[in-house]
C-alpha cells in the first residue's frame, strides 16, 4: 500500500457523518438493521475508492448505486453526499473524479430504476386494463345471455321508435324472425283495442317526461292472430340524462285475458240465448244516465211472449228452452241492425233498448218490429208453434227519470197491455202508471210505510240567475220501496191523497224539512237558502194546515220569511173555495206561496192575480220543449218570455223549472227570469251537499258553470 | 346505489390515483403523468407532505415488525397500494419467516402490479376488492380462508380510512371486520389529521375532493373512536412518528406537525 492514508480519527468521522445523512428523510422510513448494513457498506465502498491503488471508480459507482437500490432517491440526497464526499480530505487528486463516479452511479441506477418501474406500472395499468376488458366481456355475455333466453319478451329502440333489437322470447310471441321486427317502427304495433293513454304514455316516455309505464296491450302476430300481453316500457338516459333508448318487456297474458273476456261474457249473458243478460242491461241503462246529453231520449220496449208457460206445461222445458233461443234469434236478427239493444231479463221476459230514441215514434216502431217479428210460427221438431207477444212501450227524456223507475214503468205498461188483450204494444201513460203502481203496491203498503221510515227527503237547488247564488232548495220526498226501490213523488203522491195518508206524510215532509232549513240558518245564517216544500191539493183544503204549520214552525224554530210553500193551480178551483181561507191563514204567518207547475193546469190568469202568491214556476215541459225537434224553438221561447213578463206585470217571482243547459240558463237571465232549477243546476240530493255547497261557492257559481 | 360486483369496473388511466400518488410522494416512478401532476399540486400547498408519507412508511415498518414480535403471523393489508419498497412480507418475514399476508386495494393498477410483484410467493395474495363494500372484501375466498384458520390475523390500515368519508360510516366498516376477526387479532391504523396543519386541510381536502378518492380528515378522538372493541397498546393515538420509534432520537422536531395519527390495538 502507497500513497497517502488519511488520519484515522477523518475516517470515523466520514462514517459518522454518512451514516446521518443517510439517517435523515428516507432513512426513517428503512429498518434500523437494515440501514445500519447499508451504512457501512456504503462508507467502506467510498473508503476503497479513496484510498485503493490504483484509484477504482467504479467502487463510488456502485455506491450511489446502493443508494438507490435501498430506495435513496431524493436528489437532496446526492446533493449532500457530495458535498460530503468533496469536502472530505484525500492524498491525490482523484476527489472530482470519485466524486463524479459516485454522482453518475447514482444517476444512472436511478435512471435505470425509473426505466424500470415505469415499465412495471405500464405492465400493470395493461393487464389491469386487460382483466378490464375481460370482465366486461363477460359481463356482456352474461347480459346477452339474459336478454337471449329471458322467458319475457324483450325488445329495445332508439327514441325515435325504431326498434334495434329484439329477444327469443319476443319473437317466438310475435310468431316472427328478428328481420320481421328490427327496423321496423314501434308505432306500427297500434292495435284498434289499445288502452286509452298508451300512446299518450308512450310520448310522455321517448320525450323523457316519464320514466316507464305499464299497461295490458294487444298486438297483432305475424299471423294476424292477436296477442295480449302486459307490457312494461322503461327509459334508458345516457349520463347526461337524454333518453337515449326504450326497452319494453311483454309478458304474453293472452290466456288469462281470454279467460277474463270468457268471464265477463258469462256474467253479461244469458246462456240460453247468448243475449246480453238482465245485469248487462242494467249496466248499459245506468251508463246512459251517467252524463245525459242535454235532451237525450231513450225508450224501452218491455216484451213478453203469449202463453209461454202453456207451451212449457204442455211441450216440456227443452221445448221451451228452444222456443226461447229461436225468438231471442229473431229479436236479435229484426232490432240489432237498426242499433237496439235487446237482452233477456229472464224467463220470457225480454227488453229491447233504444239509446239516443229521436221520439215516441221511433219507440212505437221498434214495437211494432218486434210484433212482427214474433208473427210467423217458429218450427221446432216436428212443432209449428205461434208466438205472440205483448210490448210495454215506454220513451222519456233521460232527466225525467231514472233507470229503475223507467224499467219499473215499462214492466207497468206491458202489464196494461196484457190487461187490454194480447198481441199488442201499449205507450207508458204517466196517470195510468202511477195507477199502476198504486195496484201493484203502493196503497196497501203506505200507511206502514211512515211508521218504518221508509220515505226521506232530497233536496233540489234552485239558483238565482243574476248572481248565480244558490238561493233556494226544494223538499222532494222519496219512498225507499222494499220491493220497488226508490219512488218519487209522481208515482205515490196522487195514492196518498187518495187513501188520505197525505194528511200526515204532508206533515211530516214538513216538519222534517223545517227542522233541516232551520239547522242549515243556524249553521251557515244568511247563506242558507231558502226551503220550498210541495203542499198537496188534499192538504191545502185543510184547515189543519194552518195550526200545523204554527206548531211545525215553533217546534223546529225556522222563521217563516225563509219557508215558502208551493201549491198547484188546481188547489184552488175559484174564488169562493175553501182553500183560499186557510192560503191567507198560512200566509198570515209570514210564510210565502208559489205557484207550481204553472202552465200545466188551468192558468187562469184571473184567479192567479187574487190569490196571495208571491212566485210562480213555470212548469219544466216549457223550457223542456225548447230542444224537442218536433216543436218550434223559436215559439217555445216566445211562450217562456211571455210568461215572465206576465207573472212579472204582476209582482211575482219567477222560477224556471226543468233547465237542463247553460245556453237556456242566459237566455233566461236574459229575458229576466228570477231563478232557475234543474239539472243544470244540480239535481235532488241529500242534504250533506246542499251543505257542501253552501259552503263552496259562497260567492255563488257562474250561471255557465254546471 | 353500488354496482353489482359482476359488473367491472374499468381502469381510468385519465384521473390520479392514490397508490400512485403516493409513490410518487415516496421518490417511487409508478406513476404516470396524471398523478406527478396531482402531487406536484399537493406539494407546493404542502412540502412537507414526503416527509409525512415517510413516517406513515415508517409507522407500517414498525408496526408490522412489533405485531410480528408479539406473534403474528397473518397480515391483511386492506389499501395496499403499490409497495413501492418495505412491502409487509418482506417485514413480517424478517422476523416470522413463512408469515401469511393477503393485500388488497381497489385499485385495478396496483392490484395488477402487486400480482406481477407476487406471482411466484405461495404465501402472499393479492385481492381487487373495496372496504367501502366490507361484506365483499371480507367474503373473498382469500380474505376468507385467512381469517379462517383461526389464528390472530393483524389487519394494516394504513393511510386508508381516510379515503370513507364519514356518510360511509368507517367506524361501522371497521367494527364488521372486528367481529369476524379471531381471538388475539389486531389493528393498525394510520390516518390523515386535521390537528397538525388545520390551515391546509381544507386546501388539501379540496384538492383530492377532485380525484376519484377524496380526502376526509379527522379528528384524534374520531380515529381513537374506530378503535372500539380494540385495546390500544402504549402509546395510544399519537402523531405517526411518536408511534414507537426505533430511538428517542429518530422521533424529529415537531412531530405534531406531521398531519397524521396512528395506533395499534388488540381485539379485547
Amino acid at each position: 500500500m502507497s500513497g497517502t492514508t488519511p488520519v484515522n480519527g477523518s475516517a470515523e468521522r466520514f462514517h459518522e457523518d454518512w451514516s446521518r445523512l443517510l439517517s435523515a428523510d428516507h432513512g426513517i422510513a428503512v429498518h434500523p438493521g437494515l440501514l445500519g448494513r447499508l451504512v457501512a457498506r456504503t462508507a467502506a465502498l467510498l473508503h476503497r475508492a479513496q484510498l485503493d491503488e490504483p484509484f477504482q471508480p467504479r467502487l463510488a459507482a456502485q455506491a450511489g448505486a446502493e443508494l438507490v437500490d435501498a430506495h435513496f432517491t431524493d436528489p437532496v440526497l446526492l446533493a449532500r453526499a457530495v458535498e460530503l464526499l468533496q469536502s472530505q480530505p484525500i492524498g491525490d487528486d482523484r476527489g472530482p473524479a470519485l466524486t463524479g463516479a459516485f454522482a453518475a452511479g447514482w444517476a444512472n441506477a436511478l435512471r435505470e430504476r425509473t426505466l424500470s418501474e415505469q415499465e412495471a406500472i405500464r405492465t400493470a395499468a395493461d393487464a389491469a386494463r386487460k382483466e378490464a376488458e375481460r370482465a366486461l366481456r363477460a359481463s356482456e355475455a352474461r347480459f346477452r345471455a339474459l336478454f337471449e333466453s329471458a322467458a319475457i319478451g324483450i325488445g329495445i329502440g332508439d327514441t325515435d321508435g325504431n326498434i334495434l333489437a329484439v329477444n327469443k322470447a319476443l319473437q317466438e310471441l310475435f310468431g316472427a324472425a328478428p328481420a320481421d321486427m328490427v327496423g321496423r317502427r314501434v308505432g306500427d304495433l297500434v292495435h284498434p283495442e289499445d288502452t286509452p293513454g298508451v300512446w299518450e304514455a308512450y310520448e310522455e316516455l321517448i320525450s323523457g317526461k316519464r320514466e316507464y309505464f305499464q299497461f295490458d296491450k294487444p298486438y297483432y302476430r305475424q299471423d294476424g292472430e292477436i296477442i295480449w300481453t302486459h307490457l312494461t316500457v322503461s327509459l334508458i338516459r345516457d349520463d347526461d340524462g337524454v333518453p337515449q333508448y326504450q326497452v319494453a318487456m311483454l309478458e304474453d297474458v293472452t290466456d288469462r285475458y281470454r279467460l277474463q273476456e270468457r268471464l265477463r261474457h258469462q256474467a253479461t249473458h244469458d246462456p240460453l240465448t247468448g243475449l246480453p243478460n238482465r245485469a248487462a242491461f242494467f249496466e248499459r241503462l245506468e251508463k246512459l244516465f251517467e252524463n245525459p246529453e242535454p235532451g237525450a231520449r231513450f225508450g224501452l220496449c218491455y216484451v213478453d211472449l203469449d202463453g209461454f208457460k202453456v207451451v212449457n206445461d204442455s211441450l216440456g222445458h227443452d221445448m221451451g228452452d228452444q222456443l226461447l233461443s229461436a225468438v231471442a234469434a229473431r229479436l236479435k236478427a229484426a232490432l240489432t241492425p237498426l242499433g237496439h239493444l235487446v237482452a233477456r231479463l229472464g224467463g220470457d221476459e225480454f227488453v229491447v233498448l233504444l239509446e239516443n230514441c229521436r221520439g215516441e215514434q221511433e219507440a212505437v216502431a221498434a214495437a211494432k218490429t218486434v210484433l212482427k217479428a214474433l208473427a210467423g210460427p217458429v218450427l221446432i221438431g216436428d212443432h209449428k208453434l205461434a208466438v205472440g207477444a205483448s210490448v210495454g212501450v215506454l220513451e222519456r227524456r233521460v232527466s225525467t227519470t231514472t233507470p229503475g223507475a223507467a224499467v219499473r214503468a215499462a214492466d207497468l205498461t206491458l202489464y196494461r197491455a196484457k190487461e187490454a188483450g194480447r198481441g199488442r204494444w201499449t205507450l207508458f201513460d204517466p196517470k195510468e202508471n202511477a195507477r199502476a203502481v198504486s195496484r201493484y203496491a203502493v196503497s196497501v203498503r203506505m200507511p206502514a210505510a211512515l211508521d218504518r221510515g221508509e220515505f226521506f227527503i232530497d233536496y233540489q237547488p234552485l239558483y238565482r240567475l243574476a248572481d248565480g247564488r244558490m238561493t233556494a232548495v226544494e223538499a222532494l220526498v222519496r219512498w225507499r220501496h222494499p220491493q220497488l226501490g226508490v219512488l218519487g213523488p209522481d208515482e205515490f203522491v196522487t195514492t196518498a191523497e187518495e187513501t188520505g195518508l197525505i194528511m200526515p206524510l204532508g206533515r211530516w215532509v214538513l216538519e222534517q224539512a223545517c227542522g233541516q232549513a232551520a239547522e242549515w240558518i243556524k249553521q251557515y245564517g244568511d247563506a242558507a237558502p231558502q226551503l220550498n216544500v210541495n203542499l198537496a191539493v188534499r192538504q191545502a183544503r185543510s184547515a189543519a194546515l194552518v195550526t200545523d204549520l204554527g206548531r211545525i214552525l215553533d217546534s223546529t224554530g225556522l222563521d217563516p220569511a225563509r219557508l215558502q210553500l208551493e201549491i198547484t193551480e188546481s188547489t184552488v178551483v175559484g174564488p169562493e173555495d175553501e182553500a183560499l181561507r186557510t192560503l191567507h191563514g198560512l200566509v198570515d204567518q209570514g210564510v210565502s206561496l208559489a205557484v207550481d207547475d204553472f202552465g200545466t193546469g188551468w192558468s187562469n190568469l184571473a184567479y192567479l192575480r187574487d190569490l196571495p202568491v208571491s212566485g210562480l214556476k213555470i212548469a219544466g215541459s216549457f223550457v223542456g220543449d225548447l230542444h224537442d225537434p218536433a216543436k218550434d224553438g223559436a215559439t217555445g221561447w216566445r211562450i217562456v218570455s211571455g210568461l215572465v213578463s206576465m207573472a212579472h206585470t204582476l209582482g211575482l217571482n219567477v222560477t224556471a223549472e226543468g233547465v237542463e243547459t247553460r245556453k237556456d240558463a242566459e237566455r233566461l237571465r236574459e229575458m229576466g227570469c228570477d231563478w232557475a232549477q234543474g239539472w243544470h243546476f244540480g239535481r235532488p240530493v241529500r242534504p250533506a251537499e246542499i251543505a257542501r255547497r253552501i259552503v263552496e261557492e259562497p260567492k255563488g257559481r257562474p250561471v255557465e258553470e254546471r | 346505489m353500488r354496482r353489482p360486483s359482476w359488473v367491472p369496473e374499468g381502469t381510468d388511466l385519465d384521473k390520479p390515483n392514490a397508490a400512485r400518488v403516493y409513490d410518487y410522494y415516496l421518490g417511487g416512478s409508478h406513476n404516470f403523468e396524471v398523478d406527478r401532476e396531482m402531487a406536484r399540486k399537493a406539494l407546493a400547498l404542502w412540502p412537507e407532505l414526503p416527509q409525512i408519507m415517510r413516517s406513515n412508511r415508517a409507522f407500517l415498518r414498525r408496526a408490522v415488525t412489533f405485531l410480528a414480535e408479539q406473534g403474528i403471523t397473518r397480515f391483511l393489508d386492506i389499501g395496499s397500494g403499490i409497495p413501492t419498497f418495505g412491502a409487509v412480507h418482506e417485514i413480517a418475514r424478517a422476523i416470522r419467516p413463512g408469515a401469511k399476508v393477503v393485500y388488497v386495494d381497489r385499485d385495478p393498477v396496483a392490484v395488477a402490479h402487486s400480482r406481477l410483484l407476487l406471482e411466484d410467493d405461495p404465501d402472499s395474495a393479492v385481492v381487487q376488492a373495496d372496504l367501502r363494500d366490507v361484506e365483499d372484501l371480507l367474503d373473498r375466498s382469500e380474505v376468507a380462508a385467512l381469517l379462517a384458520e383461526g389464528e390472530p390475523v393483524a389487519v394494516l390500515l394504513v393511510a386508508v380510512a381516510h379515503f370513507v368519508s364519514d356518510d360511509e360510516n368507517p367506524s361501522k366498516l371497521i367494527a364488521t371486520i372486528r367481529d369476524r376477526l379471531p381471538a388475539g387479532s389486531a389493528l393498525a391504523l394510520s390516518h390523515a389529521s386535521l390537528e397538525a396543519r388545520p390551515d391546509q386541510a381544507e386546501d388539501h381536502q379540496k384538492l383530492y375532493r377532485m380525484t376519484p378518492t377524496p380526502l376526509t380528515m379527522r379528528t384524534n378522538q374520531q380515529v381513537t373512536a374506530m378503535f372500539a372493541g380494540f385495546e390500544l397498546v402504549e402509546p395510544g393515538v399519537v402523531p405517526l412518528p411518536r408511534w414507537r420509534p426505533d430511538q428517542p432520537g429518530t422521533v424529529g422536531e415537531h412531530p405534531e406537525r406531521i398531519a397524521g395519527v396512528a395506533g395499534v390495538g388488540f381485539r379485547s
